[in-house]
């Protein structure tokens, strides 16, 4: 392969496109890519401030999984694990997707019983799911302890087995590449900065630090960034961005073949090919953009570890990070157009999109092209007004 | 760890505070002559400021009293906190 087909080609912007996707991370890629691909809409930029995909696509955890409980939920996240399945066959690249199953502990009484109600509802879903009693969690992840005189004492799991991991960075590569190699034009630090505004206020494209870039439609990913964008067009969205952040410890042998997740302490943790413990924390409580959050929460999250996994005692912490997660009050994203002619939205994946990334650029890339997306119609903006929620906080286990 | 200083016992380590998000909303006079509209904008929709942001803190291991302040969310940089019944400072 020459390096043109192995990665994306750089591109210059071009004065105007049909649609231009302002946000580089996971999910501006993949719906560019599937804009290209199932749509044949090819006039396509994807304006980047920074590099390529080194938001929050570079900064998660790369759980997969789509054990939510909501029908609404379960379609987008489902669909989304069905297109990871076929996903290195169709971008012809090595993701390192690897289904190892996800654990979801519960730890008190409530988490059984929201937990076994979640199996449940994922079965009548035809989401894959099932319900562990402790000894099975031992059995399935031999390090986990499952003594019952601990703080937060494993009283059984619910497991995905479809469910796993992918290396992210190799995930935005490949979707930016088919992308490109179909036509799309990937533009790198180049940030928006104002909104081009038509008759009626419509959005007719961006203003970037490299010019002016007209378009039909503007499609908004900027994930953290997306209140600050919205902001340029005096639209208040029911997002907050918070600091997320996690961390790596030094490298071990094979010690951890599954993901374990649990809600109730802010834990999940797998272990990466190369060796390293990853794990993730809870949101820091307040509001901030500058990637890095408070060292406490870290703290708290090794302590539960360290009880969970009593082996863990003996790793040492390599390097903690942030990425800046935007939040909906539902813990579900928004996608969908938006009160602006011309101008789409997507955004509040918080704490978990990364699964979804995808579902996410099918369902969007969809909606752009032909005006109605079935997966995407319960996400738009307009359920803050109708009050019809998918309330995702408690009832998915950890939104990650 | 950010240090925050509580209006009422001076700068204490964040695990003291509970975080309330943004300050100086309002509950609708007479709620049930607000549209949907107006409801949803009460309850759901925020402001979200990459800068200076005007938040409440509740110094919940302490003194138990909440607070304001204006703090820079694009570097987490407190620049003030004031009681309740005071304007934020200049
Ligand atoms: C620590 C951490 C752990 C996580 N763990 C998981 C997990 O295990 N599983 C899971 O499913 N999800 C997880 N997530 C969530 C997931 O990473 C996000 O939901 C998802 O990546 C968001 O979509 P994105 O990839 O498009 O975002 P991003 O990669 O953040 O992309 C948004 C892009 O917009 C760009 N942008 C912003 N403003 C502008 C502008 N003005 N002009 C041009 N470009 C702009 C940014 O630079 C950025 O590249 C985690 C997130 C974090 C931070
Ligand atoms: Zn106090």
């Amino acid at each position: 392969m020459d390096e043109r087909t192995r990665y994306w080609r750089p591109a210059e912007p071009k004065p105007s496109y049909d649609v231009v996707i302002v946000g580089g991370g996971g999910h501006g890629l993949s719906t560019a890519y599937y804009l290209a691909k199932n749509h044949g809409i090819t006039d396509v930029c994807v304006v980047e401030k920074g590099w390529l995909a080194g938001g929050n696509m570079a900064r998660n955890t790369t759980i997969i999984r789509s054990n939510y409980l909501w029908d609404e939920s379960a379609a987008i996240y489902e669909h989304s694990l069905k297109l990871w399945e076929g996903l290195e066959d169709e971008l012809g690249a090595d993701l390192q997707f690897s289904q190892r199953g996800v654990m979801n502990l519960a730890h008190d009484l409530g988490d059984v019983r929201s937990s076994v109600r979640r199996v449940e509802a994922n079965r009548l879903n035809g989401v894959d799911a099932e319900w562990l009693t402790s000894e099975d969690v031992q059995a399935f992840c031999p390090i986990v302890n499952i003594s019952p005189d601990v703080r937060y004492p494993v009283l059984g799991a619910t497991l995905q087995r479809r469910g796993g991991v992918a290396r992210h960075d190799k995930v935005a590569w490949a979707y930016a590449t088919a992308a490109s190699n179909l036509g799309v034009d990937i533009v790198e630090h180049s940030e928006v900065t104002a909104f081009v505004r038509g008759a009626g206020g419509r959005v007719e494209g961006v203003e970037t630090t490299q010019g002016t870039i007209r378009a039909n439609t503007t499609a908004l990913v900027a994930a953290g960034h997306t209140s600050v964008l919205a902001a340029m067009v005096g639209l208040r969205l029911p997002l907050q961005s918070h600091p997320l952040q996690a961390l790596v410890s030094a490298l071990y042998e094979p010690i951890l073949d599954c993901v374990v997740m649990s809600n109730a302490v802010h834990v999940y943790v797998s272990q990466a090919d190369k060796g390293e413990l990853v794990m993730g924390a809870g949101i820091d409580a307040y509001n901030g953009y500058a990637q890095r959050g408070s060292f406490h929460v870290i703290e708290h999250q090794m302590a539960a570890a360290l009880e969970l996994f009593p082996v863990f005692e003996h790793a040492s912490l390599l390097r903690t990070w942030a990425g800046i997660v935007d939040v909906c009050p539902d813990a579900s994203p928004i996608v969908g157009p938006t009160p602006i002619d011309g101008l789409y939205l997507n955004c509040g994946w918080g704490t978990g999109g990364f699964k979804a990334t995808p579902g996410s650029g099918w369902a969007f890339a969809e909606l752009i092209a032909t005006g109605a997306s079935e997966l995407a119609r319960p996400y738009e903006l307009e359920r803050f007004t109708t009050g019809a929620l998918i309330d995702e906080h408690g009832a998915a286990a950890v939104a990650h | 760890m950010l240090l925050i200083r509580c209006p009422w016992c001076g700068p204490r380590d964040e695990i003291e505070f509970r975080y309330g998000g943004q300050a100086g909303l309002t509950y609708p006079p007479d709620p049930e002559a607000v549209s949907d509209e107006e409801w949803a904008d009460y309850l759901f929709m925020r402001d979200n400021p990459k800068g200076p942001f005007r938040e409440r803190w509740f110094h919940a291991a302490g003194c138990r009293r909440w607070f304001n302040a204006v703090r820079d969310t694009a570097t987490h940089r407190f620049i003030s906190t004031y009681r309740l019944d005071e304007e934020p400072p200049a």
